[in-house]
């Protein structure tokens, strides 16, 4: 299948151009930067060298495909998504452009009147765990939040079944890379390096995506650390029945046993017990643990991906894998590296 | 079969000996076998390791 990737280089863009250079149904037609068009994607990516001589191009050489990919920044793709899906028959967009279903809440958490919310009620959250069904058919494919989907598979079991009936408090800790390939002083190495620094401590815009996914209240607050990659959400919440250990087993197991990339790893034994970031970079898994504090009924879950990978474009893979009927895992079969 | 006392997943045992160590595939715990007939099985004793201090 031809498949173009729009917005290629960034980190996300990146990271789509390795997995779909690997994918062996997926044949990539063009890949576009404004910024570095005419330029090698390898001279912006240089872990691909030595396997693709593709150029970037400009959005106005745009052909048709069977898949667009979109890697743009937040903003930019609400506005042109009409024009792109005259060029593909179907796309998978990265930013958060099209994830909320609710016009009116672009206003409330991205400050702007989104210009094409028609198509909004049509796209599809883009996490197959939650949305298998709907992603095989959609046209459009709206890839979520990797903070977001860290919160969002930690929770979803225990929401789907009624179990949190008060806000779910969630605190993330994230890496660099989340930030994106654009520098600002913010992220210049002296500033950035070392600091567990608080941003936006209430009314990040993935808050919306967890409430609108998980259906329940949800407070969040990321922290960005001393990482490249990964993510690991705390997530809090306190039971109204006094569950066993074994009873959470259950409900996760009801709804990630057959799923390939979810694992559950509460270990009672050696170093990495707990869900753990460092070992997930480069695959396209979400581990999940939990423990649960008999005293006050709190139930601690904890959740860890790759935000580049099952946060965004590992997880869009999985989407086209499902959109296509290839199988899910397909290209994505890499696990993590250890000792990292 | 057997259940995980852990997560509460089945656990295929062959003739399973009073004392020996089986590990649930699901959660990874290790588990005793306390009693063979009926089987039942607890938590095997664990080396404990110093963490928070």
């Amino acid at each position: 299948m031809r498949v173009g990737i729009v917005g290629g280089s960034g980190y996300t863009g990146g990271e789509l151009v390795r997995l779909l250079l690997m994918h062996p149904e997926v044949e990539i037609s063009i890949i576009t930067s404004e910024s570095y068009k005419g330029k090698m994607v390898k001279r912006v990516h240089p872990n691909l060298r030595g396997v693709t001589d593709l150029k970037f191009s400009g959005m106005d050489e745009l052909d048709s495909y069977d898949l667009l990919c979109c890697g743009l920044p937040h903003g930019m793709t609400m506005e042109r998504m009409p024009e792109f899906l005259e060029h593909a028959d179907r796309v998978i967009d990265l930013s958060g452009d099209f994830r909320l279903r609710n016009p009116e809440d672009y206003q409330t958490w991205y400050g702007v009147e989104h210009p094409n919310p028609e198509l909004l009620s049509e796209a599809v959250y883009g996490i197959p765990e939650l949305h298998r069904e709907e992603i095989r058919k959609a046209r459009l494919v709206s890839g979520a939040g990797c903070l977001a989907t860290s919160a969002i598979l930690g929770l979803h079991p225990l929401a789907k079944e009624g179990l949190i009936t008060g806000t779910a408090v969630i605190d993330s800790k994230v890496g660099s890379s989340a930030t994106g390939a654009k520098s600002s002083r913010s992220t210049h190495h002296p500033e950035r390096s070392g600091v567990v620094r608080s941003y936006k401590p209430t009314m990040h815009r993935h808050t919306a995506e967890m409430e609108q996914e998980l259906g329940v209240d949800a407070a969040f607050s990321p922290h960005a650390v001393e990482m490249v990659r990964g993510i690991l959400s705390t997530c809090h919440i306190f039971l109204d029945e006094p569950l066993e250990e074994k009873d959470v087993w259950g409900v996760y197991r009801s709804a990630y046993g057959d799923e390939p990339f979810i694992r559950i790893v509460k270990e009672k034994s050696g170093i990495y017990r707990y869900p753990e970031p460092k070992l997930l970079i480069g695959s396209n898994y979400c581990d999940i643990g939990f423990e649960r504090e008999g005293r006050n009924n709190r139930l601690v879950v904890m959740s860890a991906i790759d935000n580049l990978m099952k946060g965004a474009a590992g997880q869009a893979v999985q989407c086209l894998n499902v959109m296509y009927g290839f199988e899910e895992t397909l290209g994505l079969e890499t696990i993590g590296l250890h000792p990292i | 079969m057997a259940e995980c006392i852990e997560c509460g997943a089945q656990i295929a045992l062959s003739k399973p000996e009073k004392g020996e160590i089986v590990d649930c595939l699901e959660c990874g715990t290790e588990l005793e076998v306390v009693t063979d007939n009926p089987i039942a099985l607890a938590l095997a004793p664990q080396e404990e390791e110093d963490w928070g201090e």
